[in-house]
């Protein structure tokens, strides 16, 4: 596909000293990094977070979080699952995949020396900083944010004087600012700075994703803005928008879901990109369907825009326009169909070889088609009427975002850390992981659904005691997965320091995207002279 | 190639390491630290740390304030001398010009949540403005400020034929009125405000609370008053750029991204006046 250029990087492979590259970096390598460090962090606060709930619910009646009285505190239950929902959304995910990952391997798979905007993109990671601060700040000072990640009103504009809710909004509106910048730098990057040849129906799948995760992010992101500075005024200030004297708490809900639902879009996105490259690479063929895939995305993109009142039957929207609404989500499925049926058809016939990463990449195709399945069924007004807000719901999403997102984290962090660190991971060590937490996460959610079935409502406290054997074994299945992960920490750990040193394509014929053309890891500025793509090459 | 001891061979601009991003997150944090406090002044507060803080709510609102200022200042101070050294290749300069297009779009996007609640109760309440509501003449004060948002438009379109002719004269009286027609639209804006905030109450009816309708009147044209500041900034800046000799005839990208800017601000107040000074939704 292209030739390496850059093996006399070493000679001019200056690096800043330590304050300056890792606190005024300008250098994508170097912000993916830091990206990637601060979510493992914030993802152990997270994960730590879903344990204690699980604990909670492992047995009928409250045991844990109670008053100093022994009465049940119903609010730092909510603290608990609100701070979970942000800080795995926002500080997770988000930076995960779009900061780490699409920092990392955009400017390499499309032969960019950096991004567009090096200084800009530093201050998208640093304004997570402050913006985590403030979230976790939100849960402990003036008694914690206990709205859910939604924040819907009336309730989180219920107690002015407290000052939780301010900061988890300020949180978002830093967070907000961090994407935006983000999709302006991806964007340009993407248009303007692709190597010689590098047509856009020539671009890997993964910078495709990012493009059109980037477009929705700079167009619904600052939609949240607005919702959210008016909530805060609303709170802080005494208007009323959203208030229930005079104002509409609906009309918040509309503004929110107008981005929420490109939101779900914006993280699974890149994980469609990473699971088609680690696909294509273990099964040793080009994605199959390439342009179908890649259309297949900005067409997600699209109708991700025109369906955000799915989340929202339950308010008494008119028959008509939850008949829309149920159409228009039913029509999601088409494109996210040909993706699976594309990484199916991909495999077929292909040379497999079940890597870990492929293992994540399989792993994740099944289950976010399990969450995807139940997610055609939520999208009907009359089904989900019944089951709104309850573990159904839970259970379906986390089967697309826990068990997608996170799965192509994994998987994405599997393929690359070799070409990041130099070092690979050992390969029984990275089987156990996965397996470990395949079933891990099986056993939280999948009870799920028959405890949303049986109508135990979410964001609640306690339950009936005829619910009490499906919600203990999902709590074993929350220990085990949180012992995963403690064990992919060790992996991280071990690799870092001693793994096996590993060449430029450690992963043979299959790796065909530029980044396999650098060495491992590339030195600090790749592609001092650009690479040239062949117009005749494949995918 | 193997052994050459070359720099880049590109026409990229690859950065120094920079403390901007830094110093300007760490800034923007202590300036919305200290909004919380504000927001949030507590008289009753219990001694102890928090007390403490609110107490400096005034200091540490002003210092993150100073601190974002700062870093603007600095950031975009370093930015103008790079370009002076030539490190804005066409390239770049095409670059700049895509991140300040997304960012105008991200902009738009910001009023349409303003915009969408203007309309919902447009379309939900009996009347709107509601009933009784003391709202402003739009052929009064409201027209001569688009008047002015107008004829500003034509002054910076003028700035920009002049720069592109390297007219330098032509091009600092031009751009000197569009920020003076600026800086008069907001001046108006207050005059306006203050009659707002005496037909309202200052904004707040006798329970504390400020109605529907002039919450909504309040945030979307209080939005677009300060896209008009910084708008006008951002021209000034430029201004002292052009007398400084810092704008060419080939390269003064600087310019048109605070002109695409103040077009952008100008097309927003249109919307407003044409939905919100002279809509009126009655199904009475």
């Amino acid at each position: 596909m292209a030739y390496a250029a850059d093996h006399a990087a070493d000679h001019h492979d200056h690096k800043p000293n330590p304050f300056w590259r890792w606190f005024g970096s300008t250098n994508h390598k170097d912000i993916g990094t830091l990206y990637l460090v601060f979510s493992v962090i914030t993802g152990l606060i997270g994960a730590a977070l879903s344990v204690v709930m699980r604990m909670e619910l492992s047995e009928p009646g409250v045991e844990f979080l109670v008053r100093a009285d022994g009465e049940p505190n119903g609010h730092f239950w909510n603290t608990i699952i609100t701070a979970h929902g942000v800080i795995m959304i926002f500080f997770v995910v988000m930076p995960a995949l779009i900061g780490g990952f699409g920092n990392w391997f955009v400017p390499l798979m499309i032969g960019a020396p950096d991004m567009a905007f090096p200084r800009m993109n530093n201050i998208s990671f640093w304004l997570l900083v402050p913006a985590v601060i403030f979230g976790i700040l939100s849960a402990v000072v003036g008694g914690g944010a206990g709205t859910g990640w939604t924040f819907y009103p009336p309730l989180s504009v219920t107690q002015p004087e407290s000052m939780s809710v301010s900061f988890a909004i300020f949180a978002l509106h830093m967070a907000g600012a961090s994407s935006i910048m983000g999709a302006i730098n991806f964007i340009t990057t993407i248009l303007n700075m692709r190597a010689p040849g590098m047509t856009l129906h020539r671009m890997p799948l993964f910078a495709w994703a990012m493009l059109v995760t980037a477009f929705l992010l700079l167009l619904a992101v600052p939609v949240l803005g607005g919702a959210i500075t008016m909530l805060l005024a609303d709170n802080a200030l005494g208007t009323c928008f959203f208030c229930a004297e005079g104002g509409d708490p609906v009309l918040f809900q509309h503004l929110f879901w107008f981005f929420g639902h490109p939101e779900v879009y914006i993280m699974i996105l890149p994980a469609f990109g990473i699971v088609s490259h680690v696909v294509s690479t273990f099964s040793r063929k080009p994605v199959f369907g390439y342009l179908g895939m890649a259309y297949a995305m900005v067409s997600i993109g699209f109708i991700g825009f025109v369906v955000w009142a799915h989340h929202m039957y339950t308010v008494g929207m008119p028959t008509n326009v939850q008949a829309y609404f149920t159409l228009a989500t039913m029509v999601i499925a088409v494109p996210t169909g040909i993706k699976i049926f594309s990484w199916i058809a991909t495999m077929w016939g292909g040379s497999l070889r079940f890597t870990t990463p492929m293992l994540w990449a399989i792993g994740f195709i099944f289950l976010f088609t399990l969450g995807g399945v139940t997610g055609v069924m939520l999208s009907m007004a009359q089904f989900d009427r019944p089951l709104h807000d309850t573990y159904f719901v839970v259970a379906h999403f986390h089967y697309v975002l826990s068990m997608g997102a996170v799965f192509a984290i994994f998987c994405g962090w599997y393929y690359w850390i070799g070409k990041m660190s130099g070092r690979q991971y050992p390969e029984w060590a990275g089987k156990i992981h996965f397996w470990t937490f395949f079933i891990g996460v099986n056993v939280i959610f999948f009870p799920q659904h028959f405890l949303g079935l049986q109508g135990m409502p979410r964001r609640y406290i306690d339950y009936l005691d005829s619910q009490a054997f499906y919600n203990a074994i999902s709590t074993w299945g929350a220990y085990l997965s949180f012992a995963s992960t403690l064990f992919f920490i060790g992996i991280a750990i071990y690799t870092l320091v001693a793994g096996r040193r590993v060449g430029d394509n450690y992963w043979g014929d299959g790796a065909t995207t530029l980044e396999w053309t650098v060495s491992s890891p590339p030195p600090f500025h790749t592609f001092d002279d650009l690479p040239q793509i062949d117009p005749e090459a494949a995918h | 190639m193997a052994d050459a001891h070359h720099g880049p061979n590109h026409d990229y601009h690859l950065l120094e390491p920079s403390i901007w991003p830094l110093v300007t997150s760490i800034a923007v944090g202590i300036l919305l630290f200290g909004a919380v406090l504000t927001f949030h002044n507590n008289p009753n507060q219990p001694e102890g740390l928090m007390a403490t803080l609110m107490g400096a709510r005034w200091f540490i609102l002003g210092l993150g304030g100073a601190g974002v200022i700062a870093s603007v200042f600095g950031w975009w101070s370093d930015v103008i001398k790079e370009s002076r050294q030539g490190d804005h290749k066409p390239v770049v300069q095409l670059g700049l010009r895509y991140g300040m297009l997304f960012f105008i779009a991200s902009e738009v996007m910001f009023f349409f949540a303003f915009f969408w609640a203007y309309f919902n109760f447009g379309v939900t309440e009996e009347a709107w403005p509601p009933q009784g509501t003391d709202s402003f003449n739009p052929i009064d004060m409201p027209l001569y400020n688009t008047v002015i948002l107008l004829l500003s438009g034509v002054t910076v379109t003028w700035a920009h034929e002049a720069i592109r002719h390297g007219d330098r004269r032509d091009f600092l009286v031009s751009l000197g009125l569009t920020v003076v027609l600026g800086i008069l639209f907001t001046c108006m804006q207050a005059v306006e405000y203050f009659e707002a905030f005496a037909v309202y109450g200052y904004g707040y009816n006798a329970e504390g609370v400020v109605e529907t309708y002039p919450s909504t009147f309040l945030i979307a044209t209080g939005f677009h008053g300060f896209h008009v500041i910084i708008g006008t900034t951002f021209l000034a800046v430029c201004w002292f750029r052009g007398l400084a000799n810092n704008m060419t005839k080939e390269k003064h990208f600087g310019f048109e991204a605070a002109a695409w800017y103040w077009h952008f601000v100008d097309v927003v107040w249109l919307f407003l006046y044409v939905s919100i000074y002279w809509g009126i939704f009655d199904r009475g």
